[in-house]
């Protein structure tokens, strides 16, 4: 009998989303409860997490398909936690377009089980099945505003894409099991045979898919259309969730089976980081609406999270970790910061219409403030550690290249996010916004903005939640 | 020493930017959000004068240190003084006050915030001048930017916006190839401590390249020709009180980056690139006071004798020589004072006429005589007048480069006589000559805070012409075992 407590998490989830879509139907104008017991679920998923699997040796499960560790059950709480904080700040939003359905907090909760079941995955198949549980959601959730043009398209346009990339990870996948007879994770690392080169393909094309998902340059395409296209709160869970799902399956793909191969992906991994990086920079120089310009600067971080992936070391994973978490802490402040620029109703998200932010809102302009230099990578601000010790892992393998890279394409990125704050700060004002922001977002600001400002404090305590991960 | 002095430094200006947070500007109480900041900036400085006197001079080692874990098994956070350091750290505590009471009449707009930015400024320049750990010395360094840019970008003139982006970017481009050396440092020799480094050394295959990338991030801060651009126009641009902390304080970090780290870390490097350094200086130094002597405007003619006396600066500091490096040192401080006055004079008159082109003015002696007398002070210390600081440093430097280069040296000593003509031209063409501008009589003469500032810094310029001994006492151990540790290290190939 399988140890069925481990997956508890998973089997409460599923539960609960079943229990919550029922209740949901049959009880009307049950939105407001949905939303506020779908929390509550989150919480106590992230409790049973915790409490079950996080103090556990590795432990595979089902025919060694399902493997919990500390990464896997680390990964889940950060994924929990985001999901959360997305849900938390985003009804606002939904009320003032009229979406305020029970739909919603479903929709997040399924999609992050998918994600849930993608971090858990030691074979491919198990892989495929929570990736388009995932997937599935979002497709939706992207559409969420259907009476807006812009979401529909945005929707329709995720889904080809999506449905596309699946398919050439799906072709990926079949070319492995071809090779290794299995699509097992533990036994393809025991049938490698590196002269194989069609098992490269096979990563390839897999690497392809995940790229996709992570929206990693030259497989982001659809990010900046669709993150414009959803509403800002599913923009705002596009940006964080997903990535911390797919940038573990990365982890475990590439570390588990193929690490003996390292030689073969390795050059994939650093040109998909190095083009994230420049292209994330550059083209954001152009952009005028802020969710465009959010899209590209997630190419970016992207980048720098895929650099700590590339270097083969314990120190590489665990600093990319670190990069992921603290850009959801940054990620968060900065669309709290984009939900309340609403004025009559209406929600403002053109660059310009940050001019003078500084003069009738003095403390969300401050802490636009702090965010923006903290993705921007200055000291003394929790944004320059992340890339910090992504560097560092990177140079310690001597991949000078790729931090030098990295690091020119920090000064590029600064300047558009030094334009946000010349826009704000040294511009005229314009009209001022709403104040009436309710708790959660507000909370939410100050909260991600001082865990920015007073991060350089306690550094060690990060890392030592980190440190324990060690997959190699 | 249990009491963390210099900690307390750090975080004290700090700690006062909290209280101006929490305290509601308006027009009314202007008045005591200056008083908080000044007062906090004056005790600040009293301490600094405190940790002088209990400063030991005849000792190299690092004093008042304090070490403590900040990232476990990685980087501890460790502060301390030794000769080099103290001086700027006096410096820096010396001239935030007098920033602070400058602002007066310049900043009408958002006083608070522009205290808090000075002040957190000041909490990050004594970070640098006394962090151990390179880290750390990163850390402060590059924060130094937000504030800085912020004062160009919101409190700063016309071009504000253009001028503040190009000294951010400019500068951050130099420093994320030294944060590559910090990291490869810390690989090759298992630390950033600045203290072990000095004893183990650093590989010497690494050198040259790790030499680069510490020169690539000072070089454009110092700065140096030709990446010195940025300077001039943010200067300019800068408000009067951001102009004297840039030129007073934020230029010195580079110098002291130099002799600690350049020196310090990469001896045998620092050999090999010592010509590049020459060349660069004396192109500095001639190039850049020949531009100095065709500018229009005050503010940035001062900008590019800026440019001209770091050329000096670098130039003592890679002679390698007690008097070159003793002289750079001076020179540094003596140019904080000279310079933070020289923009203190051009924004008095510029409060006034709104303008800062020199043939605005002319023949100003008559209308504004207490004026005329200080800036004829400064005019003469900053071109090195025997009797002002300014000689001090300027004449240590060139008799190092005499002992070290002939050819360089004289080249240098050229750029001694330019330095005097365009200073001298620019005070004959402001205060002498014919009143033409009809305006100019509706000026009125330093009023008592403006006098008080200006001769706060005239008395130590004068002070040290004189009596340069306290200065060189306080470094000479130092430096002097500085050398020694370079020599040695040379020799036995570390």
């Amino acid at each position: 009998m399988e140890n069925l407590q481990l997956v508890l998490p998973e089997i409460f989830l599923s539960l609960s989303i079943m229990f919550l879509l029922i209740f949901g139907v049959f009880k009307k104008n049950s939105s407001r409860l949905v939303q506020s017991l779908s929390l509550a679920v989150l919480i106590v998923t992230a409790v049973i997490t915790f409490n079950e699997t996080i103090g556990i040796n590795e432990t595979k499960l089902f025919n060694n398909s399902i493997i919990i560790d500390y990464l896997s059950s680390l990964m889940k709480i950060i994924t929990l936690l985001a999901a959360f904080l997305v849900l938390i700040i985003s009804s606002n939003y939904l009320k003032t377009f009229q979406i305020f359905k029970i739909e919603y907090p479903i929709l997040i909760l399924s999609s992050v089980l998918g994600m849930m079941v993608m971090i858990n995955s030691n074979d491919l198949i198990v892989f495929y099945m929570g990736l388009e549980l995932q997937s599935l959601a979002l497709y939706v959730l992207a559409t969420f505003n259907r009476d807006q043009i812009k979401s529909s398209e945005a929707g329709l346009k995720y889904f080809v894409l999506s449905a596309l990339s699946s398919g050439l990870l799906l072709y990926g996948c079949s070319l492995i099991y071809g090779f290794t007879g299995s699509t097992n994770f533990d036994v393809i690392a025991t049938q490698l045979n590196s002269d194989v080169y069609a098992m490269t393909f096979g990563i390839v094309f897999v690497l392809v898919g995940l790229a996709f998902k992570i929206s990693a340059v030259p497989f982001h395409m659809w990010a900046p259309d669709v993150y414009e296209g959803s509403p800002t709160s599913v923009t705002l869970f596009f940006t964080m969730v997903p990535k911390i799902a797919a940038l573990t399956v990365f982890i475990r793909f590439l570390y588990v089976p193929f690490l003996n191969l390292i030689d073969q992906w390795q050059t994939i991994l650093i040109f998909l980081s190095i083009a994230s990086m420049l292209f994330g920079a550059i083209a954001a120089i152009g952009q005028t609406n802020l969710k465009r310009l959010v899209a590209y600067s997630s190419i970016g971080h992207v980048g720098y999270a895929l650099a700590g992936v590339t270097v083969g070391t314990n120190d590489g994973i665990q600093s990319s970790i670190i990069y992921i978490t603290i850009y959801v802490f940054m990620n968060l402040g900065l669309f709290s910061c984009l939900l309340m620029l609403k004025r009559d109703n209406q929600y403002y998200e053109k660059i310009d219409d940050l001019s003078g932010l500084s003069k009738n809102h003095p403390m969300l302009a401050l802490s636009l403030l702090i965010i923006l230099f903290s993705l921007a990578g200055i000291p003394p601000l929790a944004g320059f550690f992340a890339k910090f010790y992504v560097f560092k892992a990177v140079i310690e393998q001597s991949m000078y290249f790729l931090a030098i890279v990295g690091l020119l394409s920090t000064v590029v990125a600064a300047f558009y996010y030094l334009r946000l704050i010349k826009i704000m700060y040294f511009d005229k004002e314009k009209e001022k916004y709403d104040t009436d922001h309710g708790f959660w977002l507000k909370f939410s600001l100050t909260a991600s903005t001082l865990l920015i400002l007073i991060y350089f404090i306690f550094p060690s305590q990060l890392i030592e939640v980190v440190s324990r991960i060690n997959i190699i | 020493m249990n009491f963390p002095i210099l900690s307390s430094l750090i975080l004290l200006p700090s700690i006062g930017a909290l209280f101006l947070f929490f305290t509601r500007g308006n027009k009314k109480n202007n008045f005591t959000i200056k008083y908080v900041a000044l007062f906090t900036s004056a005790v600040n400085f009293f301490l600094s004068i405190y940790l002088w006197i209990l400063f030991d001079p005849s000792t190299s080692n690092f004093q008042f240190v304090e070490e403590r874990i900040w990232i476990k098994d990685f980087i501890n956070y460790k502060v301390g003084v030794d000769g080099i350091s103290i001086l700027f750290i006096l410096l820096t505590t010396f001239i935030t006050p007098l920033c602070i009471i400058s602002v007066n009449n310049s900043i009408n707009e958002r006083l608070s915030e522009f205290l808090i930015a000075v002040l957190i400024m000041e909490s990050f320049m004594i970070g640098v001048f006394c962090s151990l750990d390179l880290v750390i010395f990163y850390l402060f360094f590059e924060a130094g930017l937000i504030p800085m840019f912020l004062i160009i970008g919101i409190w700063g003139g016309a071009r504000r916006v253009y001028s503040a982006f190009k000294f951010f970017l400019y500068t951050l481009l130099g420093s994320v190839l030294m944060l590559v050396a910090i990291i490869t440092i810390y690989w090759l020799n298992g630390t950033t401590d600045v203290v072990e480094l000095y004893n183990s050394g650093i590989d010497i295959k690494y050198q040259n390249l790790l030499w680069l990338a510490f020169f690539s991030s000072f070089a454009v801060k110092t700065p140096m020709w030709p990446v010195h651009t940025w300077l001039p126009d943010a200067h300019v641009e800068a408000p009067t009180a951001g102009s004297v902390l840039l030129a007073a304080i934020l230029l010195k970090m580079a110098g002291y980056g130099f002799i600690r780290f350049s020196l310090g870390l990469f001896p045998a490097a620092s050999e090999i690139f010592t010509p590049l350094i020459y060349t660069l200086s004396v192109i500095a130094i001639i190039f850049t006071s020949l531009i100095a002597l065709m500018q229009e405007d005050m503010k940035k003619l001062i900008a590019y004798s800026s440019v001209a006396h770091m050329g000096y600066v670098t130039l003592g500091i890679f002679t390698i020589q007690q008097q070159g490096i003793e002289g750079s040192i001076i020179q540094m401080i003596s140019h904080g004072l000279v310079s933070a006055a020289l923009f203190l004079c051009v924004g008095v008159v510029y409060d006034r006429m709104h303008s800062r082109l020199i043939n605005t003015y002319g023949g100003i002696v008559s209308i504004i005589p207490k004026y005329s007398i200080l800036f004829m002070l400064f005019t003469l210390a900053a071109l090195g007048l025997p009797g002002t600081s300014g000689f001090v440093g300027e004449f240590l430097i060139l008799m190092g480069a005499f002992k070290d280069n002939f050819l360089v040296a004289v080249i240098a000593s050229i750029g001694v006589i330019i330095g005097a003509a365009y200073m001298l031209w620019l005070y004959k063409r402001v205060v002498f000559g014919k009143l033409i501008n009809a305006d100019l009589k509706q000026m009125f003469d330093l009023n008592r805070s403006e006098l008080f500032i200006l001769s706060c810094l005239a008395v130590p310029t004068l002070f040290f012409g004189f009596y340069p001994d306290p200065l060189i006492n306080t470094i000479e151990v130092s430096i002097s075992d500085l050398i020694n540790q370079y020599n040695f290290k040379l020799a036995s190939q570390i």
